[in-house]
């Protein structure tokens, strides 16, 4: 592929990368092999449970409830697609804003922004309950004013439009690539602000209610889209024992500057969150009241802001951006915290009971809620099928390289 | 410093209410019903949205109702003794599973009351104006009734993302195996009110008279005359998440 034949159809391309991929893929070592087979398993393994939940009833086997129908496979779910975004976002501002030191990280970028949706997808199937449902009256009976119905919309043109992208970039259509990214970039935004607005538009929840859900969720998506880029492209050099060139050093140098950027943002957001949420109706204090010193405490102090913001934050700022391997603990640690963050989201919406100001005893003021087996395992049968596909763009796509003309 | 404001403040002659002529205080009392919303007089002068226009004779206002008949509920909430045989009612007709409801009642419990310590709250879906649910859902599973005003479900297009249970301020909503779709009271529309039936079923089941059930524009109706007073307080649960809802509370 490095030569460009004149000749060469696009037919004739287009065959010749899957011949080559497939070679490519079947060259690896032992150790890939063994680490895919694992990966598989614990797919395999996470889609058990899943069908298994699926085929005994939802309220049979997961911890949510009447009170609290979302749990951690909605957190699941915006943890990818906010990620998703968030490389689709980034590495835009290389291959469709022509930013020169952001395109060596572009291909796997999107790649990986392919992968993460469907590792979104691959979650909610398990939470909707009428999957086969959803298909058929979202296209036959649409809600224009429901957020739910436009995300679910615009993530499937997403889906294809980034596809479309990463097969045109493969072929080195730039052009064509370059317009397909571009959609890509309005629907993924579009689509994200919506996931936002299916909570902040919530009016009978204080917690979410607002604007704020939607803007946070875009900034959150570059955040993530940041934390991705570095974790995976590090690691990506690792697994091949690679040296780095200095165009993509540069270039993870400049996303770890966006990166920091994207952190302070949120850390600006999430203050005045809690300050003005202070200020605000009591179903919003209490729900606040919970992370910062109640059920939740653990989450919100250790995951969310120390791991999620203030520890990636400094170490971006410690390693002077150059420094690659403190980058990647930062890039570690901010995942872990990431999740939380969602989880966190998701649920703490849900936990202030609907009557608590009528003083009943029939429900808690603060419900609480733990999932169970059957909603982690399809989470962590996600987390592995987006690790696997990984590996396995990196061997055969011999590690997303970009020629820069 | 404070001590002397504090002193100030209790030492301002009383005006008096005595003096105003009675005009006037009506006029006033109007005015303010009509701004908190405390009262019948604010919930529904919301509810047909003419809150700006201040309108006060009930002629005017009904016919402002965006719905005929204009379903809705009033409870009388003291009367309530908890016998449940509303929800029971409610199960038969509905076929409603153990595991969900459509009806329920919540006790309120205040140790420190004056008077009786113990009060019963029953709730059902509220049939908001501006509901929630309706706009939540992706797939139109769940409508506004564009002539009763009721919130229906259209099971076969629920999908089950479960958004409109988590949308509704009431806890009105539950997911319902059997159906494979989410389930939600509909006034007993499909049971009883489309069958010619006047009542619901739990209105009708309940012994003490706690569950009025009627046309909120038809003047002729207990629910209409219940709501349209301004002697006896009537207020509606969460107003402040704008939802409209259409069942409103009172003491008996």
């Amino acid at each position: 592929m490095k030569k460009k034949n004149p000749e060469a159809t696009t037919e004739m391309i287009f065959s010749q990368t899957w011949m080559n991929a497939l070679l490519e893929f079947l060259s690896g070592t032992k150790a890939f092999y063994l680490i895919i087979v694992l990966g598989i398993l614990i797919i395999l393994f996470g889609a058990f449970f899943g069908v298994n939940a699926i085929y005994k009833g939802y309220r049979h086997v997961y911890g949510v409830y009447r009170e609290i129908p979302w749990g951690i496979l909605i957190s699941g779910y915006v943890f990818f697609v906010v990620t998703s975004t968030g490389l689709c976002i980034v590495s835009s501002i290389g291959h469709v804003f022509g930013v020169k030191s952001f395109i060596p990280i572009a291909k796997r970028s999107v790649y990986l922004s392919v992968v993460t949706i469907l590792a979104g997808f691959m979650i909610i199937f398990f939470d909707v309950e009428n999957p086969f449902r959803m298909a058929i009256w979202n296209a036959l009976s649409p809600n224009p004013t429901s957020n739910i119905w436009w995300m679910g919309t615009l993530y499937g043109a997403y889906l294809v439009f980034m596809t479309l992208e990463f097969i045109l970039l493969l072929l080195e259509k730039h052009r064509y690539a370059m317009l397909a990214g571009l959609l890509g970039l309005i629907s993924g935004v579009a689509a994200h602000s919506n996931l936002g607005a299916v909570f902040g538009m919530l009016h009978g929840r204080e917690f979410w209610y607002g604007p704020y859900m939607p803007i946070y969720f875009i900034a959150s998506a570059a955040a993530s889209g940041c934390t991705a880029i570095i974790f995976f492209t590090y690691l990506g050099y690792k697994i091949t024992n690679e040296k780095m060139d200095k165009a993509m050093e540069l270039s993870l140098q400049a996303v770890g500057k966006i990166w920091a950027l994207c952190l302070a943002i949120l850390m600006f957001f999430t203050a005045w969150k809690f300050i003005t949420g202070f200020a605000g109706g009591e179903g919003k204090v209490l729900a606040q009241m919970e992370l910062i010193k109640g059920k939740y405490v653990v989450n919100f102090w250790f995951f969310e802001i120390f791991l999620g913001l203030l520890a990636p934050f400094f170490l971006l700022l410690i390693s002077g951006f150059r420094n690659l391997n403190q980058m990647f603990v930062a890039s570690l640690l901010a995942f872990i915290g990431i999740f939380f963050m969602r989880v966190d989201l998701v649920v703490l919406g849900q936990v202030v009971s609907h009557f608590f100001e009528y003083k009943v005893t029939d429900y808690p003021v603060i419900l609480s809620y733990s999932p169970t087996i059957y909603e982690i395992m399809p989470v962590m049968a996600a987390i592995s099928f987006a690790f696997v596909a990984f590996l396995i763009g990196e061997k055969v796509f011999k590690g997303h390289k970009t020629e820069i003309h | 410093m404070f001590k002397e404001i504090k002193k100030f403040l209790l030492n301002q002659p009383d005006e008096g209410v005595d003096k105003v002529p009675e005009e006037t205080r009506r006029e006033f009392l109007k005015i303010g019903l009509i701004i908190t919303g405390v009262f019948a007089g604010g919930s529904i002068f919301s509810v047909v949205s003419k809150v700006a226009e201040g309108l006060a004779t009930p002629e005017e206002l009904h016919k402002s109702y965006p719905y005929k008949p204009h379903y809705s509920m009033v409870f009388k909430m003291d009367k309530c003794i908890d016998c449940e045989r509303c929800v029971e009612a409610c199960r038969a007709t509905n076929n409603v599973p153990e595991y969900g409801w459509r009806t329920k009642i919540l006790e309120i419990y205040d140790e420190k009351a004056l008077d009786q310590k113990r009060i019963f709250m029953p709730i059902l879906c509220n049939h908001c104006n501006n509901p929630p649910c309706v706009r939540a859902c992706p797939t139109r599973a769940t409508i506004k009734d564009p002539q009763t005003g009721i919130v229906k479900m259209v099971s076969y297009k629920c999908i089950g993302c479960k958004t409109c249970m988590v949308a509704c301020p009431y806890n009105a909503r539950y997911f319902n195996e059997e159906k494979r779709a989410i389930d939600k009271c509909d006034f007993c529309w499909e049971t009883r009110l489309s069958k010619g039936e006047k009542l619901t079923a739990c209105a009708a089941a309940c012994p003490a008279g706690v569950r009025i059930f009627g046309d909120l524009s038809n003047p002729a109706s207990e629910v209409y005359q219940i709501v349209h007073q301004l002697g006896k307080p009537v207020w509606t649960l969460k107003p402040e998440t704008g939802a409209k809802p259409n069942v409103f509370y009172t003491m008996g």
